[in-house]
């Protein structure tokens, strides 16, 4: 199962990259727990999760192919 | 319209889905521009050049050298002026047939809800998060559209709050990031920087949402939020629905907001003033307190040495709403961390409160008081 991860803005940064393809993940809070383990300074960031662009607040079981986006906050005018 | 105006307008009202029904729209609303600076100035531009009957324009800041790579309504010699000032006569000289109402003051939870409801659309144009809150409740509370706008390095971000959905789905800001974000978790333009054309973007988005919104053409973005990023041209839309779940943590009436403290509820200048020992004992033998425990049930050592209320942390935000409140407030804990984590709560809703955290909480307290015993 492959799970296709966006990253936006700040969180993009700490990724260093902005598209990336991960497998064996079946939920959003296994993909959060993943991360967070690969990039270590997402810790400390704000963000909101998308599910093929549906902005969800709980955890969400994932599909093969679907696209989970990684949107934060901005403050800047 | 006369010949003149006409001739003003004519391209657009060329336009099978606009015409000259569509420019009297324009004409008759009312919109608030607040924040005259990256996305207010181009913002500010396109909404006078259309024909926007009456335009409000609220800034505190003077002009910076700094502010000329990207906010184009100003020039070297305004430097030192006030953006309202300066913004408003330039887009008058764009457009004289349009009132412009400058407010030159800095926006906060006692001025911002009566100078809001005297407009239909707001355009956010701020550069924090305490205002972008603040801004989006005030709109909520008054159902009012509000065409959101951010931006950080290479990337903006553009809504629109409070608009019905066809099927009278309605979101705001809210809906999406239900809290704001601790103050370190988001870097700002002035320290991660800002490239110029942005805002110059994401303004311009903001405005032609306006004129959609007014004029009932095309499909604003309600209930959707857009991701632009300048350096690979690629957008992204989001889908927002409504969170049903209400933390009830956030003004949901005009009285609220009033009460409401912005930049505590951001985690800006929230030091909670702490009281030791014999502050604490002159306080409650000569003062009129309210003390509160927000240790969860069953923690000793139990106080039976003066009496207090017990709201646990773990559902403060609920419980405090039912407690009325003196005007001087302590609040302990066991050592006196997760009391300040509550007074920041309480605080935040009750700005006027003199709340306090007691320092070093029960067990520093206990061990004083069984010495000044002995």
């Amino acid at each position: 199962m492959q799970i296709n991860v966006l990253a936006f803005g700040q969180i993009a940064e700490a990724m260093n990259g902005e598209s990336f393809t991960f497998s064996n993940i079946n939920t959003t809070n296994d993909l959060i727990d993943y991360l967070m383990q690969q990039y270590a300074s997402l810790k400390t960031l704000d963000y909101k999760i998308a599910v093929n662009k549906q902005i969800i607040h709980s955890n969400m079981p994932l599909n093969n192919h679907d696209t989970v986006a990684l949107l934060p906050p901005f403050s800047g005018g | 319209m006369n010949n003149h105006l006409y001739d003003r307008y004519q391209r657009q009202i060329l336009l099978k889905e606009f015409g000259t029904e569509a420019q009297a729209k324009l004409f008759n609303a009312k919109v608030l521009v607040i924040g005259a600076g990256g996305l207010g100035c181009p913002a500010l531009q396109y909404l006078a050049a259309a024909g926007v009957g009456t335009i409000g324009i609220v800034d505190f800041d003077l002009i910076e050298l700094s502010n000329l790579q990207r906010q184009t309504l100003y020039n070297t010699n305004d430097i030192g002026k006030h953006k309202t000032t300066v913004s408003a006569e330039r887009i008058k000289a764009f457009n004289p047939s349009i009132h412009i109402q400058t407010h030159t003051i800095q926006l906060n939870n006692t001025n911002a809800y009566n100078l809001i409801y005297n407009y239909d659309i707001v355009i956010d144009g701020t550069d924090n998060f305490s205002t972008k809150y603040l801004i989006n409740d005030i709109c909520t509370i008054l159902q009012k559209p509000l065409i959101y706008g951010a931006i950080l390095r290479f990337e903006g971000q553009v809504s629109v709050f409070n608009l019905p959905n066809k099927q009278n789905i309605c979101t705001n800001y809210r809906d999406l990031f239900a809290t704001p974000p601790l103050p370190n978790n988001v870097p700002t333009c002035n320290k991660a920087g800002v490239i110029g054309v942005l805002p110059g973007i994401i303004g311009t988005m903001q405005a032609a949402e306006a004129i959609k919104i007014i004029t009932n053409i095309g499909e604003p973005l309600c209930n959707k939020i857009l991701s632009y990023n300048v350096l690979n041209n690629k957008s992204y839309l989001f889908d927002i629905l409504p969170i049903t779940h209400n933390s009830n943590n956030f003004p949901t009436t005009k009285a609220e907001i009033e009460n409401f403290n912005y930049d505590w509820h951001c985690g800006l200048n929230n030091t909670v003033p702490e009281i030791d020992f014999f502050e604490f004992e002159e306080l409650r033998k000569n003062e009129e307190i309210k003390i509160i425990d927000v240790r969860e049930e069953g923690e000793i050592p139990k106080v039976e040495a003066f009496s207090c209320i017990n709201i646990p942390l773990s559902n403060f935000v609920n419980e405090i709403q039912n407690i009325e409140l003196t005007n001087r407030v302590v609040v302990f804990c066991q050592h006196g961390k997760r009391s300040i984590k509550a007074a920041q709560i309480l605080k935040a809703k009750n700005n006027h409160l003199n709340i306090v955290s007691l320092k070093g909480g029960i067990v520093a307290w206990e061990k004083q008081f069984n010495d000044s015993i002995y």
